[in-house]
């Protein structure tokens, strides 16, 4: 071997694979700077071509509440791009085969999955959404009923294909984010019966919010949820000791309430947003059946 | 065995001369209340915390018998729930559908965790809010006729002496 052709090979095995200054989680994965620099450069054969949208956007800021999952991660280091628009046409497939219906935390819903060791190879589940969490395909929403006394809760993967039939019995909205407080709240506050009849709404009435407070038990407690700064629950009387050690731990999120990094960091531009259910709009044409259905009163 | 009791003894005999002296102490000074009169702990028992509580099921977890068993609501009426002495795994940490051994009213017994509330949530499978078990004797066969809260559909495809289990639940989610 040549000494040109040998420092040719060094200098291509130095060749950094990895520019970025970002700490990269999967070391596996591309930086977003190189793909997007290899997407632009004239080399590239398959450039893409986008075009500029300039009709009226319509639904975009009911998409965005009705099925948040496809906006892209809040954290920053797990959004991709590429796998990010491919799952969503995935998604919008999948939406295509079952009905996922528009829902909130607090709603009262039923799934049915199919278990291959009951009887009638179905599993059915009725009982409050606690939890929704996650973007893309991992989407999942948490159930929480207690049968016999005793509170269970199951986790649903939204896009898992085992999923038969998922159905909103009531639908509502509380005024948190999440209710797991309801672990540490009496038993009829997450009670929900199996053969509950749904409750229809009328067409084009706005979502009914939940705003009794509930009330929690004494200690102790699973979690501390003093801290959680939760809108819909009462918190018994607590001990000076307790009530300083809440109140030290929350003057430690003041100074993150003007981190202005922090919330660029979390949040998604309304461009990319829009974006983001142009494209679902679109595609939606094509699977008619993608669109939640809401739950609509017949007479009304 | 005989020294343990001294010792006792002795502590409980130093704690009444102590509990004597707070006394005269509130007669003489009524209005400074003494913390050792206090014979009961305070209400909301948990006023002082240590560590977070564990939600592995491991060595010396408490557990609650769900079946309708004889000695698992003798623990329930005395109030001690019986604990975990040995989870049959290597690991040493137990979760649905494992065997344990609960040290139960003085007595060894083996049981089946059939519910737990667990460290992270499975998706598709469901949590539970306590920790249970059910009771069998050593050839595996259950204690009791019935369990009383359901238990996971999962768990219908285990094997060998759990499908005695299986055939006493009333209902699976």
């Amino acid at each position: 071997m040549s000494l040109k052709t040998f420092s040719k090979l060094a200098a291509f095995r130095r060749f950094p694979a990895c520019t970025t200054s970002i700490p990269c989680r999967f070391s596996n994965t591309l930086s977003k700077e190189i793909v997007e620099k290899h997407r632009k450069s004239g080399l590239n054969r398959d450039q893409e071509e986008i075009e500029e949208y300039k009709g009226p956007i319509d639904a975009t800021r009911e998409y965005k509440h009705v099925m948040p999952e496809f906006l892209p991660s809040s954290t920053w280091y797990f959004r991709d791009r590429l796998k990010d628009k491919l799952e969503r046409y995935d998604m919008v497939k999948r939406r295509s085969q079952i009905d996922i219906p528009e829902f909130y935390v607090g709603s009262i819903m039923s799934v049915t999955v199919s278990d291959p060791h009951a009887p009638g190879k179905q599993n059915r589940f009725v009982g409050l959404c606690i939890q929704r969490e996650e973007t893309g395909l991992r989407a999942r929403f948490t159930l929480r009923n207690v049968i016999d006394g005793q509170g269970i809760e199951i986790q649903y993967d939204m896009y898992n294909p085992t999923l038969q039939k998922i159905e909103v019995l009531k639908l509502e909205k509380r005024v948190d984010d999440d209710l797991l407080y309801l672990r540490d709240c009496p038993q009829e506050y997450s009670t929900v019966p199996f053969d509950m009849e749904p409750v229809p709404l009328a067409k084009g009435a706005p979502v009914p919010v939940y705003t009794k407070m509930i009330p929690l038990n004494p200690l102790p407690w699973e979690r501390r949820w003093n801290i959680k700064q939760y809108k819909g629950v009462t918190i018994p009387e607590l001990s000076k000791r307790r009530e300083k050690r809440a109140a030290k731990y929350l003057k430690t999120l003041e100074p993150r309430k003007h981190d202005i990094m922090e919330d660029y960091r979390k949040s998604i531009p309304e461009e990319m947003e829009e974006e983001v259910y142009r494209t679902v709009h679109e595609a939606s044409k094509k699977y008619p059946k993608a669109t939640p259905s809401k739950l609509t009163g017949k007479g009304k | 065995m005989s020294g343990c009791l001294r010792s006792i003894a002795d502590v409980t005999s130093h704690f009444n001369k102590l509990n004597l002296v707070a006394t005269k102490f509130h007669s003489l000074a009524p209005n400074k209340s003494p913390k050792l009169l206090a014979s009961k702990p305070p209400e909301g028992a948990s006023n002082f915390s240590s560590t977070s509580a564990s939600q592995h099921i491991m060595k010396l977890t408490r557990m609650r018998v769900v079946d309708n068993s004889a000695l698992g609501k003798a623990a329930q009426v005395a109030g001690k729930p019986p604990r975990v002495i040995h989870v049959y795994k290597k690991t040493g940490i137990g979760h649905t559908g494992d065997k344990v051994l609960l040290a139960i009213r003085g007595q060894k017994t083996r049981g089946y965790i059939v519910g737990c509330k667990g460290k992270r949530h499975y998706p598709m499978k469901p949590r539970f809010d306590t920790n249970n078990v059910v009771l069998v004797d050593d050839n595996g066969n259950p204690l009791g006729t019935r369990i009383k809260v359901p238990i996971g559909s999962h768990l219908r495809a285990n094997e060998g002496d759990f499908t005695k289990l299986l055939a006493i639940a009333t209902k699976f989610v």
